[in-house]
């Protein structure tokens, strides 16, 4: 096991980043043209980048494997991004934004990073406006902000509930005039299946055009992945069905460490699963915790009642009895939980599926009564609507039913402090990297990194990377290059001929999902993970000989698209497991049976685990590596929500 | 419940196309409109034919990629919602259900259910945004828009670029998509410097990519899933004067 090293600027904490951006090399203006950037995936963080590095004068090629870059999963987010402006005078400053991401974190993200985040927040805000984001206003034409869980200031700023989308569609513009003006040049239904790596640093990437089927190779002087999360491991999560963990699992199989595997979120308020057949769980905004009341009943007999039928005195608000500082708007952690712990006693509502309801209330009346209905609707009709589409109830009527979903992954690719990972020449940005949020991410974060990632931080430290190297011409004959090229052909072979081709992608996606979900899922156990990686071992035996693809690979073929995620994310969810179960602690979103207190808090252990886990691929099992985190600024404590 | 599917089969841009035919039983009403799709393919890889190509992605009605026509209607005939949003509860049982791709000549058929939008890509890139800087941008309170204000820009903006109103023009003509664009920005004070040079480079570059003119039939805002409203159009028309 070796220390990893973030190459962290020293000194006080507020001039850290300031300092980094003067010691960092620069690329004159008239150089720039002469450096080609890859940029794959088009979310906020690829989108923000591509245009940057566009205005700056860079060549960039981009690649989504959508059919626009506008449709990347960041559109879906709905709540919000925090900003320390402190525009309600209520107390927020960067420290305590800083201060709340780490404490969120239960203390497993890097001091400097996390305040640079803080740091950067205003003024993304600032960016997203001038380019024409409609974030909510008040009446006077200000901007207006809403509380989100986890803090105690009103910090987020929000576009009704599809703040994600807005923010998306304002970079996906700024990249689009970047296109226009011949700097960045886009390849959508794309999709990168391999990093091409000379002398040690990434060069480029090999392709498959998703309509034609062709591969191809494309080279550049380095490489940004910008694409996303892995929570679509788990089969029923609330991310896109296209999002995959191929581009950063190609990656670590080069070289590139990956970090806390094992880190993902389960979200608190989302659409209770109804049946078998069903391919995605629907997020409902946390901001909903803001107005909303959540309940199940005291009594187990009032479960299959209809929630109307269940007395004041009889429903238990137990996030308020529970926490009552922070009550309905505690971090999702803890309030995914605490819903699960509510179920599992046999507290829970809504259908039976293998014998247990897995829901509880998310009940709005209290707030309808207080400011009318319709002020409710004004600040969450969309959301109500979506409620009724997917169950045909009407939430201002019958109380919403909620249980956790798989959400967000805290885990990515390992990157230092200038968001390069181990494998020199390659960046990930955006929730493809480890960076910022340790063991938890608080809500309305996650826009806030990608865009701070994509606009402000890597086109700094790519241009420190490209005026402090040389490049070497390379084409496309290299023997590297071949090499990639024909070892993605092999893979594609293997997946339309297995020996004995039975099932389809589909088929080990839920059981996958089904293994994760139990083993590796709300609450872990080292029987049952020990028991999980055997079964994801003979998973991935039996995928490559039973995988079965119809259909020709020279051709627009979903089902050899899934199919190849598939085999990285089996093999990915082994190495969640396997991360999970060295982690002999609690802490945050990753809770370990044997280390929780009586009330189910997560008890972590700063001695013994107070590190990142960067994980090095090796043919006969990854190996751990450890970067230690100092916690010069903040003292760690036990997190209380209390 | 048990559904009869005739759906629109075409191996590529080149080749015609035609329906086939296929039963499909054992769906529940909480069962999603792409989810039977879903179903559907599962069967014709076990039946080892190759699966029936549609788009999709989000599956919570945001990201646009969906974009079925049945029975003659885009994204089905229930208001303001999108192919997967749409649950088979809002279907009677043994219902035969008529399934298509976006037709348009600018809205090229790859294959099956699945059509280029490229051109919705280019249409933006001439002129749908606001020309600033990264790191230019002023203090975000400096500028003041007034709520109804921001409101409008907010309904304009929230198009999600699915091509359902050209999909169903009799001209297929891409003007609701073209005026949300140009009016979310018009409408706020960031945006209003360009409006004159952006309407004019978009309504070009739709000509170009070969839609057609409004001709006012208001067929795209009833099927808009975002209930994008043809005011936008209007307001269009009168900044190209």
């Amino acid at each position: 096991m070796s220390i990893l090293n973030a190459k962290e600027p020293i000194g006080p904490l507020e001039m850290r980043w300031k300092k980094h951006l003067f010691d960092l090399a620069l690329v004159a203006p008239q150089n720039r043209n002469k450096h080609k950037i890859i940029v794959i995936g088009t979310g906020l963080a690829g989108a923000s980048l591509c245009a940057t590095l566009g205005e700056a004068g860079y060549r960039v090629s981009s690649f989504c494997f959508q059919d626009s870059p506008r449709r990347a999963h960041s559109i879906a987010a709905q709540g919000g991004i925090n900003a320390t402006k402190n525009y309600q005078n209520d107390g927020d400053s960067v420290w305590r934004l800083f201060y709340d991401t780490i404490k969120g974190g239960d203390f497993r993200a890097r001091e400097s990073n996390v305040y640079r985040l803080a740091e950067l927040s205003a003024n993304i805000i600032d960016q997203a406006v001038a380019q024409g984001v409609p974030f909510a206003r008040e009446y006077s034409g200000y901007l207006a902000n809403r509380s989100f869980g986890g803090t105690q200031v009103s910090r987020t700023f929000y576009a009704r509930s599809q703040t994600g989308q807005q923010l998306l569609l304002g970079a996906y513009g700024a990249m689009s005039r970047q296109v226009e003006s011949g700097q960045v040049t886009h390849h959508s239904r794309t999709e990168m299946l391999e990093i091409i790596t000379i002398d040690g640093k990434a060069r480029g990437v090999v392709v498959r055009d998703l309509i034609s089927g062709e591969l191809s190779t494309h080279l550049a002087d380095c490489v940004v992945l910008c694409t996303g999360g892995y929570s679509n491991a788990y089969y029923l999560s609330t991310n896109a069905k296209g999002c995959n963990t191929s581009a950063t699992w190609r990656a670590f199989k080069q070289g590139a460490y990956f970090a806390n595997p094992g880190f993902t979120q389960i979200h608190p308020t989302c659409i209770p699963p109804t049946g078998e057949n069903q391919s995605k769980l629907t997020l409902m905004s946390e901001s909903l915790r803001n107005d909303g009341r959540i309940w199940a009943p005291k009594n187990k007999a009032d479960c299959k009642k209809n929630p109307k039928d269940i007395k004041e005195e009889d429903r238990d608000y137990f996030l308020e009895r529970l926490y009552p500082a922070f009550a309905n708007l505690v971090p999702r952690d803890v309030a995914s939980r605490a819903v699960k712990h509510i179920c599992d006693e046999g507290y829970g509502v809504g259908v039976k599926i293998h014998n247990q309801r897995l829901g509880v209330y998310l009940d709005f009346s209290n707030v309808i009564e207080k400011i009318g209905l319709e002020a409710v609707e004004e600040k969450y009709g969309n959301l109500f609507e979506m409620y009724e589409r997917i169950t045909d109830e009407n939430p201002c009527e019958t109380p919403m039913k909620i249980y956790p979903a798989p959400h967000y992954s805290m885990g990515g690719l390992w990157v230092d402090y200038n968001l390069m990972t181990t494998l020199d020449g390659l960046f990930a940005a955006g929730e493809a990297n480890f960076s910022d949020h340790g063991a938890n991410r608080l809500g309305a974060s996650a826009l806030m990194q990608g865009l701070a990632d994509g606009y402000f931080i890597l086109p700094q430290t790519i241009a420190n990377y490209l005026a402090r190297n040389t490049f070497d011409d390379i084409d496309e004959n290299h023997d590297q290059v071949q090499v990639a090229l024909s070892s993605v052909k092999n893979r594609i072979d293997q997946l339309m001929q297995a020996p004995d081709a039975q099932h389809s992608p589909e088929y080990f996606h839920q059981k996958l999902g089904k293994i994760l979900w139990e083993s590796c899922g709300m609450s872990r156990e080292r029987g049952k993970l020990e028991q999980a990686i055997v079964e994801l071992n003979d998973l991935k035996c039996e995928f490559w000989q039973k995988i079965k693809v119809t259909g020709i690979d020279k051709d627009l073929n979903q089902t050899l698209e899934r199919a190849g995620r598939m085999a990285d994310f089996i093999e990915l969810g082994e190495l969640m497991c396997k991360d999970a179960l060295k982690r002999e602690e609690s802490c945050g979103a990753h809770a370990r049976e044997e280390y929780l207190s009586s009330g189910g808090e997560a008890k972590r252990d700063d001695e013994n685990f107070s590190f990142v886990s960067a994980w090095e691929y090796h043919k006969e099992g990854a190996k751990l590596h450890e970067e230690h985190l100092h916690f010069e600024f903040i003292k760690p404590t036990v997190r209380n929500y209390k | 419940m048990i559904f009869t599917l005739h759906i629109w089969r075409q191996k590529s841009p080149q080749v015609g196309g035609s329906f086939s035919t296929y039963i499909i039983n054992n769906i529940d009403g909480d069962t999603s409109f792409l989810e039977m799709l879903d179903q559907l393919n599962e069967q014709l890889i076990h039946q080892n034919e190759d699966c029936i190509v549609f788009d999709y992605d989000c599956r919570e009605g945001i990201c646009g990629a969906c974009s079925l026509v049945i029975n003659g209607y885009p994204h089905g005939e229930k208001t303001a919602t999108t192919t997967c949003q749409l649950y088979m509860r809002e279907y009677k049982n043994e219902t035969e259900l008529w399934i298509e791709p976006w037709r348009a000549n600018s809205f090229a058929v790859l294959k099956d259910l699945t059509v280029d939008r490229s051109a919705f890509d280019r249409i933006i890139q001439s002129g749908g945004y606001v020309s600033v800087h990264t790191g230019s941008a002023p203090e975000a309170n400096n500028i003041l828009v007034e709520k109804n204000t921001a409101d409008e820009a907010f309904s304009a903006a929230e198009c999600i670029g699915c091509g359902a109103c050209v999909a169903v023009c009799p001209n297929a003509s891409a003007s609701l998509f073209v005026a949300a664009k140009i009016s979310h920005l018009m409408l706020l004070p960031q945006g209003e410097i360009e409006s004159n040079g952006r309407a004019h480079n978009m309504m070009m570059q739709m000509q170009d990519e070969g839609f057609g003119s409004c001709s006012n039939h208001r067929y795209c805002e009833r099927v808009c899933p975002k209930g994008i409203s043809l005011q936008n159009i209007t307001r269009m028309n009168n900044i190209l004067g």
